[in-house]
């Protein structure tokens, strides 16, 4: 009977433990020790990373290093089985709750856009706002019409998903998690499904994102993204961080030999 | 960007042309279109002159019948019966009134442009049931009690089937989402009620709910026959509806609930805003099936000695004061269920026109 009681306890320890670390370490989201299996197979080894808000990180590696699973585990649409993520002082465990606490303020972006096909793009964009953080309709559609020139699609707002391409559908997607207000944006592959004459107009509004002081965790094969708003590259290989460095040094100086094959295979054309 | 006007080239298609594309473009095709048209030519005579020209449709009693075609006037004189049972006669505006208003919540549905037709429709599953459940047994309001051993004939159909279908479908969405819940037991609970309800065949679920379940019950606890026989083609429906709605959960792309549950919608509101819409959308077609097949099995309630449209019709035709009037009661029967069922197959179509946002995820 005692259980529950002591449950509680630990739980706002460990968030109020959190807070008063934020002082001292200002990580936004911060991975400690943190391990996950698919059955037996380990897909992410002991992974230690600590971002700071307003920070750009671009995560690069082979396909198969568990770079889209390591950026879904921040979200918590994977579980890790050992280690701590902390995202904004919360800390992701099996409590739903905070859970939810947790995604209302991490945006992502998915490679497949995953929009709403039965609501038009303006309702895609209103429907969290509405129904999570309660905006009266009104304000929800004028803010979100403000995203959606943002990302240069107002026009578009009364259309369904079905009507757009693929680079304007991605460009809704962006909009939409921006409609929260995120104070994080999670992008796992947001270019790889996209025809290549439509990979800058996204890479644009990416670009133009990073610039406003958002923390950006972005999964990507485009380097000339990395080079140019990354504040740290990420390469993971094999289920592990291999080597982290600023996109400078990462490009024109790699120090781990698996990094080195495979910048020369990627920047080979 | 300039617009094309060249437009595709006009196929023109005479009489003549159509006929030899579609009737006769091969022997075998020709052959079929020969002996279909003569048997149709040779039928439509004689089933026009038995249902029409030479059927009776005045009189009072079986002797205004020729004989020569269809005694209509048996339809005519015991219409009454047909409709609404042993339901006494000074009462039945109240059925009447039920009738108007479901005319009022669904006829709506079928115009276009109707307008606020949505709320007519809402009404018609929340209000509806509602006024029914005062109006139709009475006994409230100063209304005349008409006990449901009374009621009977075509109303009786349409209580059976509407409540059915309106209770089925919600406690259907339930199962379904039970049964793919991460919850143990609640995905259970959801097989075992599913896979025991849709094993059994509805006679022996009427059966029980009319002679077994009293034998159970405690004393004093037993309810009438109709809510047992409601309550078991409810429960019994509901595990078929699951499992057409478990079959569009299924094929909702797993991005969708991703994306839901990265705007932190939570459970409930990525199913219901999410999900559910576009899964049920799919599924239309499966639920209508189901409906109508519903529609047409509340004719079972006959073997519980409740008596529907069917069975009022059933118990007239052998009545010796009318002599060879089956066929004619039959036909109206089936023209009684085939207008119904036509007419939620219309609508599901209309439905499924209208939610087509055309596209594919």
């Amino acid at each position: 009977m005692g259980n529950p009681m002591t449950e509680q306890t630990q739980t706002s320890e460990v968030q109020s433990s959190a807070q008063g670390e934020t002082g001292k370490n200002p990580g936004i989201i911060r991975v400690e020790g943190m391990h996950k299996w698919y059955g037996d197979f380990h897909v992410l080894k002991d992974l230690n990373l600590t971002i700071k808000q307003g920070e750009r990180i671009v995560i690069c590696g082979p396909s198969g290093s568990g770079k889209s699973t390591f950026i879904r585990c921040i979200n918590r649409l994977e579980e890790h089985q050992q280690g701590k993520i902390i995202v904004d002082n919360v800390e992701l465990t099996d409590d739903i709750r905070h859970i939810d606490n947790v995604r209302r303020e991490v945006g992502m972006v998915f490679q497949h856009f995953n929009l709403f096909p039965h609501l038009t793009v303006l309702e895609n964009c209103c429907l969290s706002p509405i129904w999570v953080r309660k905006i009266p309709r009104k304000e929800a559609e004028a803010s979100a019409m403000e995203y959606l020139e943002r990302v240069k699609i107002p026009d578009q707002a009364h259309k369904f998903p079905g009507q757009l391409s693929g680079g304007q559908q991605q460009r809704v997607a962006i909009a939409r998690a921006l409609c929260m207000k995120p104070k994080i944006m999670l992008f796992d592959e947001p270019t790889s499904a996209l025809d290549p004459e439509m990979i800058k107009e996204v890479l644009d509004v990416m670009i133009e994102l990073a610039g406003s002081g958002m923390t950006m965790l972005c999964v990507t094969h485009e380097m000339g993204f990395a080079k140019t708003v990354a504040d740290r590259v990420i390469f993971m290989d094999g289920g592990e961080i291999v080597e982290e460095a600023p996109p400078h040094d990462f490009f024109s100086n790699p120090q781990e030999p698996r990094t080195q094959q495979f910048l020369k295979q990627i920047l080979a054309h | 960007m300039t617009e094309s006007t060249m437009k595709p080239p006009k196929k023109a298609l005479t009489p003549v042309k159509w006929m030899r594309e579609h009737l006769f473009s091969t022997w075998y095709n020709a052959l079929l279109t020969v002996v279909v048209g003569y048997l149709v030519v040779t039928s439509v005579g004689p089933i026009l002159n038995w249902a029409l020209f030479d059927a009776d449709f005045l009189g009072a009693d079986a002797s205004d019948c020729s004989g020569a075609g269809a005694c209509w006037l048996f339809i005519d004189q015991r219409l009454n019966f047909f409709i609404y049972g042993f339901y006494p006669d000074e009462l039945q505006w109240r059925v009447d009134l039920m009738f108007l208003l479901l005319a009022v919540a669904f006829v709506p549905q079928f115009i276009e442009r109707f307008p606020a037709r949505k709320w007519f429709g809402i009404f018609g599953m929340t209000g509806l049931p509602v006024i029914g459940y005062f109006l139709i047994p009475g006994g409230l309001f100063g209304l005349e009690a008409v006990e449901s051993t009374k009621w009977g004939g075509l109303m009786l159909t349409l209580i059976l089937a509407y409540i059915g279908i309106l209770a089925s479908l919600p406690i259907g969405i339930l199962l379904a989402l039970g049964r793919r819940s991460e919850m143990p037991i609640i995905r259970g609970l959801s097989v075992v009620f599913i896979e025991v309800w849709r094993a059994v065949p509805l006679i022996t679920v009427l059966f029980m709910a009319s002679v077994m379940l009293p034998l159970f019950l405690p004393e004093g606890m037993n309810f009438e026959k109709l809510m047992r026989a409601l309550i078991g083609i409810t429960l019994w429906q509901s595990a078929y509806m699951a499992e057409v709605i478990r079959g569009g959960l299924q094929a909702i792309p797993r991005g969708q609930y991703e994306a839901a549950d990265a705007l932190g919608l939570g459970y409930w509101r990525k199913m219901g805003l999410v999900v559910l819409p576009q899964a049920l959308k799919l599924v239309i077609p499966g639920i209508v099936n189901t409906f109508i097949a519903l529609f047409k099995d509340t004719t079972l309630v006959l073997i519980i000695g409740l008596f529907d449209v069917l069975g009022t019709v059933q118990s007239t035709v052998t009545d010796p004061a009318w002599q060879n009037v089956a066929v004619e009661g039959y036909v109206f029967v089936a023209f009684c269920f085939w207008i119904f069922c036509f007419g939620i197959s219309r609508y599901s179509q209309n439905l499924e026109r209208k939610l087509d946002t055309g596209h594919k995820t």
